[in-house]
């Protein structure tokens, strides 16, 4: 428990969780304010000029039809045979007037309930990315200057040093991702109230952004877990950091590429992003538009695959396994020196 | 009384796919007397460090037996780590911590009352300047830091690894007070060291190490006089000639070793053969004194790490004894 408190303490006290931190929160704190300035309340007047843009364009487009008739007629009077015009004029008709739906007109407002979802992969995917960061600097910025060594001359038992550790990063994470995420239930809820409306948020679809946010902070501490153990193993940040780019860039990308040049079918379904996507939003269907499947009516039907938030549990549980039971095989087994 | 610290016949290679295996350690073994300033001395790559690191379980031995404060190694390490303390090779500390910090953080995880903090910066000398960050420091200062964070367990059994290094000669002399102080209060302290003239003004006893096995131990007085013994300077009429004669002897079977203006020999029986093989080539003596050695020439002889006229020491090149029991050297009881 000592232990526990000095390595939460730690974690405190070091810049990059700070700056991280601080970071992390800008950026989520710019969408926030970027989704709030780019919408609008709709409220009668709004909708009443909307209205009135609606009827204004429409009757625009009448308006250069028929200018555009009469340009017609005048040129087949003439016998013009130039072609710009079609041989009957009559064909050129206006517009009908219920192509321009007033809500087209609109101003673009927030809906809770339509598009709160779809924003809760941004602090998601931020406070990943600092957990991350967070995680492997925490452990390989001690195994590179040797704070770790001096730890195991006070603690000799390796493996409770490396797991506390990791407790108290999880904990400092946490209370970070639960923070975050209400303050942004918050911070949208408001943008909500001011910028557009609330309606419809039965207790149904509020079960469903909590377990989304759920799944949003477990993305969170499994990043910082996997920084955390390839940062120990390695015993560098820089291993981490490198490892996680180089799987990234040459990986992934070298990956689809090889895939598309082969013809593999499902070419996201080797890709992570597609996995986080499907964790997030519960699945992710692909579609393979090369082999068709002819339906009833005669259309083209791509093939499709989908993947589920379960498919991604399980890869990240293999993830953490793998990595978190290297790094603590290693530290009991590896000389330290 | 039983010792604070045992070692048996340590063994430890490493191992590496290029260079294949090194062996650091090749039956290793020391005793410590609990209350003593204990010396450990060996030349650069001689196995000091590796000995202390597997003791305090940092690394892995693979073979023989260690015990500290009365218990196996690494096996029961958790019941004495709380009464060692111990810096290995410059311990090097996160350097956006001030001092203060770092000792606390140490503090905290090992459960020592936290007002100890400043008690072992002030034993240091790091008072005034312990809310500044580690980056900051000199050498010497974070030297001061390693010890004091190494004091933070009021050990009793205190271990420190070429702790001199970086050192002023004033910070040198404090250290050597603070040894002596915890000593008196009856703390252990093991000293690993090459600077030989530091081990012989404190150390009760002594254990010298070359190439991974033992060559001499006990107290300083009876390792200095098991090997002093057959020790002559010798400076000759024409300073010139001290090439000629040092490979004369040499060649008659003395361990010679060449200062800028005399020899020194060891393993002398009658100084009368060295005057009559040096006349007999011609080489006149103008002195010829017994001398009692000094720790220095004591660890050079038995370490064979002299140097030598018109040639660089490599490191690993240092005697190695054959493997044998302690009957062959120095120490208690022989
Ligand atoms: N991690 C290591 N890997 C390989 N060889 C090592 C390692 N650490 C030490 N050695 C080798 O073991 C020998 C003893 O080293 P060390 O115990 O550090 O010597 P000392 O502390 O007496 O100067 C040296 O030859 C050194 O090169
Ligand atoms: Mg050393």
């Amino acid at each position: 428990m000592s232990l526990y408190r000095a390595e939460l303490r730690r974690l405190v006290l070091r810049r990059l969780t700070r700056w991280a931190t601080v970071l992390g929160l800008a950026v989520l704190a710019t969408v926030a304010v970027g989704v709030f300035l780019s919408n609008q309340k709709i409220d009668d007047a709004a909708r009443a000029r909307a209205e009135v843009a609606a009827e204004q364009d429409w009757q625009q487009q009448v308006r250069q039809s028929e200018e555009i008739r009469a340009e017609c007629e005048q040129a087949a009077a003439r016998g013009d045979q130039s072609g710009r015009f079609p041989r009957d004029c009559s064909g050129i008709s206006p517009p009908p007037r219920d192509i321009f739906p007033a809500e087209q007109y609109l101003p673009a407002t927030f809906d809770f309930r339509a598009s709160f979802g779809g924003t809760l992969i941004a602090p998601a995917a931020i406070l990943a990315l600092v957990g991350f960061v967070v995680g492997s600097s925490f452990v390989g910025a001690e195994w590179n200057t040797g704070g770790m060594m001096t730890m195991l001359l006070w603690r000799p038992k390796r493996v409770t040093v490396l797991l506390t550790k990791l407790a108290a990063l999880l904990a400092g994470l946490l209370a970070l991702a639960v923070t975050t995420t209400v303050l942004w239930f918050g911070g949208f809820w408001l943008i909500a109230t001011t910028r557009g409306s609330t309606e419809g948020m039965t207790a149904g679809a509020w079960q469903s952004f909590a377990l989304t946010s759920l799944r949003g902070v477990v993305l969170v501490l499994v990043a910082a877990v996997l920084g955390f153990g390839l940062a120990s193993l390695g015993r560098h940040t820089a291993m981490a950091l490198g490892g996680a780019v180089g799987v990234v860039v040459v990986g992934q990308f070298g990956l689809g590429v090889l895939l598309k040049l082969t013809g593999a079918k499902f070419v996201e379904a080797w890709l992570l992003p597609t996995y986080v996507q499907a964790w997030l939003q519960k699945e992710v269907v692909l579609r393979n538009w090369q082999s068709c499947q002819v339906n009833p009516f005669g259309q083209c039907e791509p093939e499709t695959l989908t993947l589920t938030w379960q498919h991604t549990s399980g890869l990240l549980a293999a993830g953490l396994v793998l990595i978190l039971g290297g790094a603590c095989w290693a530290i009991r087994r590896r000389d330290i020196s | 009384m039983t010792a604070v610290l045992e070692i048996e016949g340590l063994r430890k290679s490493y191992r590496s796919r290029r260079r294949g295996t090194r062996n650091a350690l090749d039956g290793f073994d020391m005793w410590v007397e609990p209350g003593q300033v204990h010396g450990f001395l060996g030349p650069n790559g001689s196995g000091k460090t590796t000995t202390l690191r597997t003791l305090l379980g940092l690394i892995r031995p693979d073979g023989g037996r260690m015990r500290l404060l009365g218990h196996e190694v690494p096996a029961d390490l958790s019941a004495v780590t709380g009464r060692v303390g111990a810096i290995v090779e410059s311990p090097q500390f996160f350097p956006h911590f001030t001092a203060r910090e770092t000792l606390s953080l140490l503090a905290t995880a090992g459960q020592v009352r936290s007002s100890r903090t400043d008690e072992v910066l002030e034993l240091v000398g790091l008072r005034d300047r312990s809310r500044e960050r580690v980056k900051t420091y000199s050498l010497g200062m974070k030297q001061r830091l390693a010890v004091a964070s190494a004091l933070l367990k009021e050990p009793r059994l205190l271990i420190l690894d070429e702790p001199a290094n970086g050192l002023d000669p004033g910070g040198i002399r404090e250290m050597r007070a603070l040894m002596r102080n915890l000593s008196d209060a009856g703390t252990t302290v093991l000293l690993s060291s090459h600077i030989l003239a530091e081990i012989q003004l404190i150390c009760d006893s002594v254990t010298i190490i070359s190439l991974g096995r033992r060559v001499a131990f006990g107290p300083v007085e009876k390792v200095l006089a098991a090997h002093s013994a057959g020790t002559v300077r010798v400076r000759l009429e024409v300073v010139a000639d001290l090439p000629a004669a040092s490979e004369a002897l040499t060649r008659a079977g003395f361990r010679v070793t060449r200062e800028p203006d005399h020899l020194m020999l060891a393993g002398v029986e009658k100084a009368a053969m060295v005057t009559r093989l040096l006349a007999g080539q011609g080489l006149y003596v103008s002195e010829l004194v017994w001398v009692d050695a000094d720790l220095e020439s004591v660890f050079l002889e038995l370490t064979a790490t002299a140097p030598a006229p018109g040639q660089s020491r490599q490191v690993d090149q240092s005697a190695k004894p054959a493997a044998v029991g302690p009957s062959s050297t120095g120490g208690w009881g022989s």
